[in-house]
């Protein structure tokens, strides 16, 4: 199960694989993955990076006379702001490419989090086993019970008034991270369990290796293809919540230009035909989370032939 | 069988103790808890007494039983905005809630399962594939988008029905869709797989060889076994409706709990946010419970060991 893919065929040996044969392995791995979906992460990769020479305007700083321009292909629409502006005059295309920026920083880094937290608990679990099995898993389960957006609220509630002091983005990180770690646990723990009856353990055993050692070195690496394919998979999932989040007012504060917190912005003017200020963000977060997912679906297959029910 | 059912009730009391622990430990690691019970901006003294009022000069356990006894007397603290005891607001804001998963359940129940058997049915023609498009639309994108998109067009475009408040019949449609969509998409993949797998079955082939008509086979020998895993998913669902109440009640103004978190967490009601929570996580173990129960009743095979 751990045959990686990127392993170098056996006619290579002879030298260093050119560019030509790397760049023509490439195309033959990606056969089957979903073009414009990568385009379309591409894409926000892309105005994330270079937000600051894309964006058109500043995004948190409008002209109050300039309220409400509708986007440019409308009758009082101008060129000047090509997606119209919104109730505080502020370009809704430079707040959206900004917005790219928060949305990829803020699901990369929740990911991250979910992923270690989960991870070790799924080793210790999975490895030490009995009594801290016991309460990692019942952790777990309890947790996996609630719903994410209710525990996400109690979690924003607890820092809101909590002493430390962190800001907006960072503390929507930490409460993602909390949030979605127990199906990282889950998995891993269910892994570890297969692998350390394997024999390279048993034998790392004998040989006087530490728990710690063996989970490090023999158990991690055999574990990581899982956590990878999971992270990715959740990617969207995470972007969805950060945008609900933002939406209800617990995620990332005004005036940062997160696309939930837009699309709420947005929502007052919506009754008044002023649709352009919700519709484009949920227009971004739907054809972001379903690059993400279907990108997803697609790694899970390519990196598990055998498909294992991730 | 009363084993099985004492070993759940035992898991279910264990989870309910962990999900209070988790509550207490993330609200007394995150500060001192007197800043949260008192108003903003309250006076050191008035804060020292509310320390000694509620013994946190004790050692942690003991605060946690204090805690917990009074919770199991129905005291969750009083609401700082509307002055009244969260466990009464809670209450009188939950049968909303109830009334509108209730209608959001039946729309999906009554619009997936169909749509997924007709897709099983008709496996890889244009209507599955629709389908497919069309749990996954509903699986991906976040219920305020619909919630949105649907006040757009009934509301703004067609002026068909009001875009919030409560009251009457035509207040209910647009929220319940906005909520049940997501369950709609997660019916129908389960039906359709549920159904695909009941039609390779061997009885489901014996029913074929003896001649039976396609449209006997299909509800009468796939359609009832095929909806075992869809019952067993219900648990699932009132996570996946408690999540999406919270969104949906607050974008339709509709005066169920999910907006009262809502709401206690923009006016700092500490007190609100700790109730709904609790109470929510209490439910859904509840449910678990009883799902795991009646699964028990409903398909034979189970073993009732561990």
């Amino acid at each position: 199960m751990d045959s990686s893919p990127v392993m170098a065929p056996a006619g290579t040996f002879a030298g260093q694989p050119t560019v030509l044969s790397l760049s023509r392995r490439v195309a033959a791995k990606l056969r089957g993955a979903p073009l414009i979906s990568l385009g379309i992460l591409a894409l926000l990769v892309f105005t994330a990076v270079f937000a600051d020479f894309l964006a058109p305007h500043n995004p948190e700083v409008g002209n109050l006379r300039l309220r409400y321009r509708p986007p440019a292909w409308e009758t009082r629409g101008s060129a000047e702001f090509i997606l119209g502006t919104d109730h505080m005059g502020r370009d809704v295309l430079s707040r959206i490419i900004y917005g790219s920026r928060i949305s990829l920083i803020v699901a990369v880094a929740a990911v991250l989090v979910a992923g270690i937290i989960g991870t070790t608990l799924g080793l210790l679990s999975g490895y030490i086993g009995r009594w801290v099995d016991q309460v990692i898993m019942r952790v777990t389960d309890t947790w996996l019970a609630l719903p994410p957006v209710l525990f996400a609220i109690l979690l924003a509630a607890v820092l809101q008034s909590s002493t430390w002091k962190i800001p907006s983005k960072w503390n929507i990180v930490i409460i993602l991270g909390v949030v979605f770690w127990t199906r990282y646990a889950r998995v891993i723990r269910g892994e570890v369990l297969s692998l350390k009856e394997r024999d390279y353990v048993r034998l790392a055993i004998v040989a006087g290796c530490s728990r710690l050692k063996i989970m490090w070195t023999h158990i991690l690496p055999n574990v990581a293809n899982s956590a990878v394919v999971l992270a990715t998979l959740q990617i969207g999932v995470v972007i969805v919540a950060e945008a609900t989040l933002s939406f209800l007012g617990v995620g990332v504060a005004p005036p940062e230009p997160a696309w939930g917190l837009m699309a709420s912005e947005g929502k007052a003017g919506l009754m008044t035909g002023y649709w352009w200020l919700s519709v484009l963000p949920c227009l971004c977060i739907m054809l972001v989370v379903l690059a993400a997912s279907s990108l997803g679906d697609w790694f899970r297959v390519w990196s598990d032939p055998q498909l294992r029910q991730l | 069988m009363q084993r099985y059912i004492l070993t759940r009730i035992f898991y279910s009391f264990i989870s309910l103790i962990l999900l209070s622990i988790t509550i207490f430990g993330l609200v007394r690691i995150s500060g001192d808890p007197v800043i949260l019970m008192a108003d903003p901006g309250a006076k050191e003294e008035d804060l020292q007494a509310l320390r000694v009022e509620f013994g946190l000069d004790k050692p942690i356990y003991v605060q946690y039983g204090v805690w917990i006894s009074k919770l199991v007397r129905g005291d969750f603290g009083k609401s700082l905005y509307y002055r009244v005891p969260a466990l009464e607001l809670y209450m009188s804001r939950l049968p909303a809630s109830i009334l509108l998963m209730a209608v959001a359940m039946t729309i999906a129940t009554l619009v997936g399962i169909p749509i997924g058997i007709f897709a099983a049915v008709r496996v890889n023609t244009w209507l599955d594939s629709f389908g497919n498009v069309f749990a996954n639309l509903g699986l991906a994108l976040p219920s305020f988008f619909i919630g949105l998109t649907l006040m757009l067009v009934l509301s703004v475009d067609l002026n068909l029905l009001p875009s919030s408040g409560s009251g009457t019949i035509k207040h209910i449609i647009m929220p319940a869709i906005a909520l049940g969509w997501v369950l709609m998409a997660s019916n129908m993949r389960l039906a359709r797989s549920a159904m695909l797998e009941v039609l390779g079955s061997e009885y489901v082939k014996l029913a074929r060889i003896k001649g039976l008509s396609e449209r006997l086979v299909i509800l009468k020998h796939a359609f009832k076994n095929a909806l075992i895993p869809v019952l067993t998913f219900a648990s699932i669902q009132v996570v996946l409706l408690m999540n999406g109440t919270v969104v949906v009640e607050s974008i339709f103004a509709w005066p169920g709990i999910g907006r009262l978190l809502v709401e206690g967490i923009n006016f700092r009601d500490f007190p609100i946010v700790q109730t709904t929570v609790l109470l929510t996580g209490l439910t859904i173990v509840g449910v678990n419970l009883l799902v795991d129960i009646l699964y028990a009743y409903i398909d034979p095979r189970i073993h009732y060991g561990q």
